[in-house]
């Protein structure tokens, strides 16, 4: 039983900050439209506790903040994404339904619990031509913005957003081109330089048939001229 | 009642599995029957599991292709739960755990029985696997296959196996047990030119599996059927 009167404003208040601080003190990842399809890239030093991961045929995740609390939100959402693969159709599995599932949860979570998730989530998916690629951002408290050209979270997101907003928008870039552009997005933001080897990168390639998610390993990258 | 069911549930027939230099060759049959009656003349048994295993199926059609549908999506869940594909033990443990949970349903007359190849990505071969009704499963040295044409399709290969064959005989040894088994028995359909109906082959190799196409098969049948033919021999 809550001992004294909070009034819902200041709780909801206290949540925010509370959730705000924790995915602050973290690292930023960033999706951005290039020329073949969707690249996800992450500013993520540790090399086999991933960030990004493939959820379908067409679609991908990515997660910032809190690593124990987005891994479990990735799982629910393969398991979302395979269970209605199985019992519908390939077809019918959407990043937007995904999007909106996590939304769902996400601010459930942060209206009825006492702590906050202290996580943002990107769930991108590519596009069949011509349809358009899909980048959806969601926030701690369940808050959905669908982002065109380029989305980024985690700690230095307002940062990296900043830093785009002052380049031309070129969603027809090439793979080596976009994941340069990313890493100097990285740089700004935090300040200094960020290592080949300190970046996790995967793409959604749209002129693929079935699973278009591919990991690009750093060896791969080192040869990209990046 | 099984008496009654039994005859109008449509049952898969020859499947098998050849190791060759390169890895495994697996192929099926297309026919389905229905008691005596042939319920389906292109019926697909041999799938791909993952980019790394084939799985051929024998029995009851309706469970085997929803074993199949389900052991794809397990695979796959897994791979992007954990990051990383399951090994090729893991596999095929995974799929005898699957075929012994239909084992109730084998007294309803509804069977399933698969064949597995994998590509051991660890071990760097190529490993076949075949399955009981109770879930056994046993991991073959060579070649295999099963189905009501199994037991003439084994003896095909029996005769004619060698280690390390190239792609082109062991495809042609695959498709020789075939069209032995098709001519011995009647739940087993034989390549059809006049209709264009071949069998369906998939190659098991460590970079993936490999489609046998129809194009590639055809000729080949042809060149079988023309062997038998020199050699005076009716079809």
């Amino acid at each position: 039983m809550m001992p004294y009167y909070v009034a819902p404003e200041q709780m909801m208040q206290d949540k925010a900050e509370y959730a705000k601080k924790g995915i602050a003190k973290g690292r930023s990842s960033i999706a951005m439209e290039y020329a073949d399809g969707v690249l996800l890239i992450a500013d993520n030093p540790n090399t086999s506790l991933y960030k990004i991961s493939e959820v379908y045929d067409r679609i991908a995740f990515c997660g910032a903040g809190k690593y124990s609390e987005f891994e479990s939100l990735r799982k629910a959402g393969i398991r979302h994404a395979d269970l209605k693969g199985y019992m519908y159709s390939r077809e019918d599995v959407s990043g937007r339904s995904l999007a909106r599932a996590y939304s769902e949860n996400l601010g459930g979570v942060f209206s009825q619990d006492i702590k906050p998730l202290e996580v943002e989530l990107l769930v991108v998916e590519v596009g069949r031509v011509p349809t358009p690629n899909e980048m959806y951002r969601i926030t701690f408290d369940g808050s959905i913005v669908a982002d065109r050209g380029v989305a980024a979270i985690g700690g230095r997101a307002d940062a990296i957003v900043r830093f785009f907003e002052e380049k031309e928008r070129n969603t027809q870039a090439s793979l080596a081109e976009a994941i340069a552009l990313c890493r100097e997005a990285f740089a700004s933001a935090n300040a200094q330089d960020v290592a080949v080897e300190a970046l996790e990168v995967a793409v959604l390639e749209r002129e693929r048939s079935g699973r278009t998610f591919r990991r690009i390993s750093n060896g791969a990258l080192t040869g990209m001229d990046v | 009642m099984v008496r009654d069911v039994q005859p109008s549930v449509p049952t898969g027939t020859t499947i098998l599995a050849l190791k060759y230099q390169d890895g495994i060759v697996m192929g099926g049959d297309r026919r389905a029957t229905e008691g005596s009656q042939i319920a389906s003349e292109r019926i697909e048994k041999v799938y791909a599991a993952d980019a790394h295993s084939v799985i051929a199926i024998a029995g009851t059609v309706g469970p085997c292709l929803e074993l199949v549908k389900l052991f794809q999506t397990e695979l796959e869940h897994y791979e992007k739960l954990e990051g990383e594909e399951l090994s090729c033990e893991g596999k095929a443990n995974k799929l005898a755990q699957m075929v012994r949970e239909q084992f109730p349903l084998v007294f309803q007359g509804l069977v399933v029985v698969p064949i597995f190849s994998g590509y051991d990505i660890r071990r760097r071969q190529g490993r076949i696997f075949q399955y009981d009704i109770t879930g056994g499963r046993y991991e073959e040295t060579d070649f295999y296959a099963v189905g009501s044409g199994g037991k003439d399709a084994r003896n095909t290969m029996k005769e004619h196996y060698q280690r390390g064959l190239s792609e082109t005989d062991a495809i042609n040894l695959v498709l020789a047990a075939l069209f032995n088994a098709a001519e011995e028995d009647s739940g087993t359909g034989g390549p059809d030119p006049v209709r264009g109906i071949y069998p369906t082959m998939k190659l098991v190799r460590e970079e993936g599996i490999v489609d046998v196409g129809e194009g590639q098969l055809a000729p080949m049948c042809q060149a079988l059927i023309d062997v038998k033919k020199d050699r005076g021999y009716a079809l």
